[in-house]
């Protein structure tokens, strides 16, 4: 072979993968952000990489690799498929090749059933090409249309560093995680310059489409991350949790003790039902140390949810917070536990619900707001997971929050209580305004609060948990601080728990 | 001017706090009772309270304003 002809693959090469012109480059180093060969670099385990379609538009220099890099490499060991936006290359917009490299790397990756992972950066369509990759059946809505049917086959993780504008906002809307770059990420359908020829609103894009706006109020972000580097460590991290697809077991990892410093759970948890305490130290005390990744911590803070390690066996963590908003539950967290159950139950990981729930929210504002239907589709979630699901009522579990919270009837593996969980359809405080309300009316002084009293100890006795333990409507009472080593034992014999919820195509969502 | 808002709906079981007085972010500032839970809503940001807009036994939805602080 000629060495003009070894020459030319390796100028043509060594110019694709610098991306776009040293200005774009210049810029990116401005807004602290890194060119996308970089971020593949720190994802993967090493550097190798395979990648397809590197001189796709390569006749036409501006467009080096039309804007995408779309890669295999490993990541923890395991093989993963990976699309990520070069925004050094007409801002990371899509034009046909584009979306025809992003449908292919979707296809790679429904065949190895390996995970997916989207590193988004990208202004959205080349509004110039839009004939070529918007409308027709290899256009952009096929990588939309791929990534519905990919969703509980493999895992489909988005970071985002850039923007995500417009149509291409739905690559992170279709995703099990979005992680998002504080200051620099964001998603919106339609740009503040849209917004203000549209609609008439003048806003900033932070407000309306900003990492934080959507990691906080929209729900639509599910980790914030102060940089790139710690973007990508975290879905490195959070990947670890998670099988290659839907076949296969979460994987196990070595098991760690609680911090050594951990209070006992008995310290943590208040006999009084009425006073909040923090839930996350419980977790703290009751999970292999440093394991607990969570998931929309600044969402809907009322519930916690997150994925962990028990003696190295993974988790997912459904717990309500009463440190905020009392722990009741409300149309956000409502939202933010069925998305999180529906995760976990994809991809074979056991659930463990920790209730300590005052109910759902009631008046006006929430029952405007949809309070039913949202609780409905958590319940739904819930009810159809076939991972081992255990259930532990920590404190009190009044009402609907009770079954939402994996209750006796919505076939738990097992529902265990500590000695201070309260299961009750109201609070001894409600039940008896609202049994005796004509009598204590009549009543006045010091008669009507030794009456209102009375009625409160004898409630008490009625909802004993040592009476429902004896009726069999729990399964256990277990001491605080022996928990941990329950729910191992627990979590070993339910390994090969098998069972399917039902025979059709799928339920009518309640959303 | 910030503003501390209710984060849910109740009743204002006690207010922490009186006109002049510092509060820092993550300070408890009013406790509500709702859901016969007792629930302390805290100010986001450091200031000084200019004025408290509720009083204890007021029914306060989400959103209300509780207090105003100058920063």
């Amino acid at each position: 072979m000629e060495t003009t002809t070894l020459q030319k693959l390796a100028d043509i090469e060594e110019r694709v993968k610098k991306g776009g012109a040293p200005k774009y480059h210049e810029k990116l180093a401005e807004q602290n952000k890194l060119f996308v060969r970089r971020r593949l670099e720190l994802l993967f385990d090493d550097e190798f990489q395979l990648e397809d379609g590197l001189y796709a538009n390569v006749t036409e220099e501006s467009l080096p690799a039309d804007g995408v890099v779309t890669a295999i490499g490993k990541v923890n060991g395991q093989t993963v498929c990976v699309m990520a936006n070069d925004s050094t290359v007409k801002a990371g917009s899509w034009g046909s090749r584009t979306v025809e490299k992003i449908i292919r790397i979707q296809e790679t990756a429904e065949k190895m059933r390996v995970p997916l992972i989207y590193l988004v950066d990208s202004a959205g369509a080349r509004i110039t090409d839009q004939i070529e990759m918007f409308p027709g059946r290899r256009g952009a809505g096929r990588i939309f249309y791929n990534q519905v049917k990919l969703s509980g086959m493999i895992p489909q993780v988005c970071v985002l560093f850039g923007p995500s504008a417009a149509g291409g906002a739905y690559i992170p809307a279709f995703c099990d995680v979005v992680i998002m770059v504080d200051k620099n990420a964001s998603m919106y359908l339609g740009s503040p310059r849209m917004a203000e020829m549209v609609i008439g609103e003048k806003v900033s894009l932070e407000e309306m489409g900003g990492a934080r706006m959507h990691c906080s109020v929209s729900g639509c972000g599910d980790v914030l991350a102060s940089n790139e580097e710690e973007a990508i460590a975290e879905a490195r991290r959070y990947l670890s949790y998670f099988p290659a697809n839907y076949r296969q077991s979460a994987p196990m990892a070595e098991g760690k003790t609680p911090p050594a410093d951990a209070r006992p759970l008995s310290q943590i948890v208040p006999d009084n039902q009425n006073v909040p305490f923090d839930m996350m130290e419980l977790i703290d005390s009751l999970v292999d140390e440093g394991s607990f990744f969570e998931i929309k911590k600044l969402f809907a803070r009322e519930l916690i949810t997150g994925l962990a390690r028990i003696d190295g066996r993974p988790v997912g963590i459904v717990a309500n917070q009463s440190k905020v908003k009392g722990g009741v539950l409300f149309v956000d967290s409502a939202d933010k536990a069925a998305r999180f159950i529906t995760l976990c139950d994809a991809f074979n990981i056991p659930l463990l619900f920790l209730a300590d729930v005052p109910g759902f929210m009631i008046g006006t504002q929430t029952e405007r707001a949809g309070m039913i239907r949202h609780g409905a589709k958590m319940i739904a979630a819930m009810s159809e997971v076939t991972v081992p699901k255990i259930s532990i009522i920590v404190r009190k579990a009044y009402g609907a929050g009770l079954y939402a919270m994996a209750g006796p009837a919505f076939e738990p593996d097992c529902c265990l209580a500590l000695p201070t969980a309260q299961i009750a359809v109201m609070g001894p405080e409600a039940a008896v305004n609202a049994v005796y309300s004509n009598k204590i009316a009549e009543l006045e002084g010091p008669e009507k609060v030794k009456f209102v009293q009375e009625k409160r100890e004898e409630y008490k006795r009625d909802i004993d948990i040592y009476r429902l333990a004896s009726e069999l409507i729990i399964d256990g009472i277990v001491d605080p601080d022996h928990l941990r080593e329950e729910l191992i034992g627990r979590l070993v014999a339910y390994e090969n728990k098998e069972m399917q919820f039902s025979e059709r195509k799928h339920p009518v969502y309640p959303v | 001017m910030q503003q501390v808002q209710s984060t849910m709906a109740g009743t204002v079981l006690q207010v922490l706090v009186q006109p002049g007085d510092q509060v820092e972010a993550g300070q408890d500032v009013v406790i509500l009772e709702s859901m016969k839970m007792e629930v302390p809503v805290q100010s986001e940001s450091s200031g000084t309270v200019k004025e408290v807009k509720v009083e204890a036994g007021a029914f306060v939805g989400e959103g209300d304003v509780l207090l105003e602080l100058d920063e």
